[in-house]
């Protein structure tokens, strides 16, 4: 490993807790009654990486907005090199050094290298942009990360890496000391993030703080000086990074041994490799961010597909539904090839998907029974529709799957988000699928709506439907799964089949 | 554990106006306008000034039939009035023409004739269609493409010179009358029947109105969402085409740029009608409003004798607001639910 030597290259500008670059003491943050975060303190040092983990809902994301400035409204103080401030805009916070790269990087592609690092902010010349002051300067600004890039050189031309690192010079002219860094590996391939981590450490070396969020735990391990970990809107501890393993992070992460343990925690799989094999992926990749995946859904079998975000399961559920054609790589269903080049061609075949977004699926202008109805109007209607019908089916439906009001003609964006889910699955229903993919399916739902929604899917299993659920939330995969498999940076990282699982094996997998 | 969604209850009239304002409006703007021009002129209010008025706008009509389509599923058709105009042309190309015209054609029977024009109408939409559906080209530029090359069909056939002969069924349905009242108008009203039909009770129908609700819900509902699109390009210039071959009939004679208002005027009468822009609101009972404010508007003026040139901004103005509601009144619904 080398955290060691790294911590002890940090070591030499002792990150000194007595004199903190940004101090955050008692900070509470309430959303409509519920708390984001409950009493935080949080500190990070000059010249220090300080690397931010815990869970999706951890109150990481709540607490980075504040520092930026995105959030005005909280309870607390925070002060940046001593003085007290309250940010009441991003512009506030750039203004006392504190910058921000988010993971969907702002960028203009089709601009220049040197126009994106002064997007904005292009030095003038007599009212006229200096072009040629500016490609100077942006070349000694990109220079001064190690990196030898062409300013004039068209943004959208180059690797995200590089991109990511523009971005991050862009932050750095603007004046930041302190500077957020937002899952900045998670599209990076191993070497980039090398490089990436060598242009940190010579920020760090210039005295230059570092909040380093992640879910990638080797890499918060490798680069960081100290670690906290979030839980529940709380902070759980901050500790030097030679004091922590990644089990032990984890094990701070989801809490284990402690008594907010709930459900969705672990359980034993059983992958059955005998059941009959419905849908075959092999080594299917769309050219972009997937590569070389492999998959195999069985009858009467719920697949999960656990991974990060952006770790390619959206991209694997729309190239299986026939959204974005397959680049590499082919599918079988039934053993027999099949090439989806439509949504129509996949349902036609069988394969049923309800995305990670209810509005991509529903009409909310349109009445509850249309919206059930659209799915299966080839089925009951040659060439005239037959409303009565249509009515009937959903009516059926909505009874089934108790979907409040109990009404077919309601239009749907009257409906609560959990009944619109329910809607939504509803539609592949009458006729049931021999696949059916589920993108997130019980992503923001209310306990009862999630109960229902799990016991629905869990009844489709159990009538033969080979289920293929993908979510970036353990709990969902844990408590629908019975074989599960891990996903990183678009390929395949791990499969489990068998026996007990728990949250912590899928964290430290992906 | 049930959420109780409050349904009717609160707001109830005021959701159901903020629902129904794109239907409401047009039908109040024609109401305001019948009334103040029958008070301006007395010959307005009458039955020959209303088949006038009808007889007028029956060509547009059966163009705005095929841009309703287009338009529901949230695409537009700038290309109607030159493939109109084309087709007209090329209907005349097909027809043996006086000898002292100087203009090139192959005489066939009128029965051919027809069908090989249809044929050519949807040749130039199916072109459309594999623009936009297999190439992606935007609707927006696709047509403006296909309004340059009908145009350019149009003027090689003709080359600067008038064609005066049609099949004569079609210079029937296009000029003649029956009990007084014009072919073109009742061809008109058997197109409005068939579209609305199609539209509100068909199964292809239903797709175009979901794929222009939500383009994305649709295609993720399973509907080839392409084929819906072609399908509707290919209505569109079906509709053109017959519009233009009755439209020459009508004249009497094709040319070049016979149809040069008729482009404005079909999409202005979809969209004053209330048919929303962004797609999966509105039919052919809005269409038909909108033609009738049009007719009435361009009538009247005529008769209240105003500055011709006036006119032209008056148009422009009444499209204005027609704009304004319509985009208004899509906020006011994705508000109300």
């Amino acid at each position: 490993m080398t955290t060691a030597t790294d911590h002890q290259t940090g070591g030499a500008n002792a990150p000194s807790v007595s004199q903190p670059l940004l101090d955050m003491k008692g900070v509470t943050k309430t959303f409509g009654g519920i708390a984001a975060l409950k009493d935080v303190d949080f500190s990070v040092a000059a010249g220090e990486i300080h690397g931010l983990v815990g869970e999706n809902g951890a109150g990481k994301s709540t607490m980075m907005k504040i520092i930026a400035g995105v959030y005005s409204g909280y309870d607390g103080v925070m002060t940046v090199a001593g003085k007290p401030v309250h940010f009441r805009s991003a512009a506030d916070a750039l203004a006392a050094g504190i910058g921000m790269v988010h993971q969907e990087l702002s960028i203009v592609p089709d601009l220049s290298v040197a126009e994106n690092v002064f997007l904005g902010v292009q030095p003038l010349r007599a009212g006229r942009v200096d072009w040629r002051g500016m490609n100077a300067l942006a070349k000694t600004q990109i220079s001064s990360l190690g990196l030898d890039i062409d300013p004039t050189t068209r943004m959208g031309s180059l690797p995200v890496g590089l991109q990511q690192l523009i971005e991050l010079s862009r932050v750095l002219f603007s004046g930041a000391r302190v500077i957020i860094l937002d899952e900045p590996t998670s599209a990076l391939s191993p070497p980039e993030v090398e490089r990436l981590f060598t242009v940190l450490r010579r920020l760090r070396a210039e005295g230059r703080s570092i909040i380093f969020i992640s879910h990638f735990l080797d890499d918060v391990l490798e680069i960081s000086d100290r670690v906290t970990v979030f839980r529940n809107g709380r902070k759980v501890i901050t500790e030097p990074t030679s004091a922590l393993t990644k089990d032990s992070i984890i094990s701070h992460m989801i809490g284990r041994g402690s008594v907010d343990m709930h459900m969705g925690e672990a359980t034993i799989l059983q992958g059955d490799d005998t059941k009959a094999i419905i849908l075959q992926a092999e080594n299917i990749g769309d050219g972009r961010n997937l590569t070389q995946v492999s998959l195999t859904l069985r009858k009467g079998e719920i697949t999960g597909v656990y991974g990060f975000m952006g770790c390619g399961q959206i991209e694997l559920a729309r190239s299986l539904f026939g959204k974005t054609p397959l680049k590499s790589g082919r599918m079988l269903m039934r053993g027999k090839p099949v090439r989806f080049s439509s949504t129509a061609m996949a349902k036609a075949a069988g394969v049923a998907y309800v995305p990670e977004s209810r509005r991509m699926m529903l009409f909310r202008t349109e009445p509850v029974y249309k919206n059930i109805s659209i799915s299966i109007l080839d089925r009951i209607n040659r060439l005239f529709v037959k409303p009565a019908t249509e009515r009937q089916i959903a009516d059926t439906h909505v009874k089934d799957l108790q979907i409040r009001p109990q009404t077919t003609d309601i239009l749907l964006g009257n409906l609560s988000g959990g009944n619109q889910q329910k809607v939504a699955l509803a539609k592949w229903l009458t006729h049931l699928p021999d696949v059916l993919i589920l993108s997130e399916p019980t992503r923001g739902m209310d306990v009862g709506a999630k109960e229902d929604v799990i016991r629905i899917v869990k009844s489709l299993r159990d009538r033969g439907v080979a289920i293929l659920v993908l979510s970036t939330e353990p709990e969902t995969i844990l408590t629908l799964a019975d074989r599960v498999t891990v996903m990183k940076k678009g390929s395949v990282a791990r499969e489990f089949t068998q026996g007990p699982l728990e949250k912590a094996d899928l964290l430290s997998a992906a | 554990m049930t959420v109780s969604v409050d349904v009717a209850g609160k707001g109830g009239i005021k959701r159901f106006l903020a629902e129904q304002m794109r239907n409401i409006a047009p039908i109040f703007t024609l109401l305001a306008l019948i009334l103040f021009f029958s008070t301006q002129s007395p010959v307005f209010f009458s039955v020959a000034n209303a088949l006038n008025i009808m007889g007028n706008a029956s060509i547009t009509g059966i163009i705005a039939v095929g841009l309703t389509f287009v338009i529901l599923t949230a695409e537009i058709d700038l290309s109607v009035a030159a493939v109109a105009n084309a087709i007209g042309i090329t209907m005349a190309f097909f027809t043996a023409q006086p000898d002292y015209v100087n203009i090139a054609y192959i005489a066939l029977p009128g029965g051919i004739a027809i069908i090989l024009t249809l044929l050519a109408a949807f040749g130039l939409g199916s072109i459309t269609a594999f623009g936009v559906t297999r190439i992606g080209i935007p609707s927006f530029i696709m047509t403006l493409a296909m309004m340059q090359i009908a145009n350019g069909v149009s003027a090689l056939l003709v080359r600067g010179q008038i064609a005066y002969e049609f099949p004569a069924l079609i210079t029937m349905l296009g000029s003649g009358t029956v009990y007084g009242v014009r072919w073109s108008i009742i061809v008109c009203i058997l197109f409005f029947i068939v579209a609305h039909l199609v539209l509100t009770y068909t199964r292809f129908g239903r797709y175009v109105y979901m794929v222009g609700g939500n383009r994305e819900a649709a295609e993720y509902s399973g509907v080839n969402v392409k084929r819906i699109i072609a399908a509707v390009m290919i209505i569109c210039a079906l509709c053109s085409g017959i519009a233009g071959m009755l439209g020459v009939a009508y004249f009497g004679s094709a040319q070049q740029n016979g149809f040069d208002d008729f482009l404005l005027t079909a999409i202005a009468a979809v969209v004053v009608g209330g048919t929303s822009l962004f797609g999966g609101r509105g039919g052919i009972g809005n269409t038909i409003i909108g033609l009738l404010v049009l007719g009435v508007l361009n009538n009247g003026l005529d008769l209240i004798n105003i500055d011709s040139f006036l006119k032209i901004l008056i148009r422009g103005l009444i499209l204005l607001i027609a704009l304004v509601i319509n985009v208004y009144a899509q906020k006011l619904k994705e508000g109300a639910t």
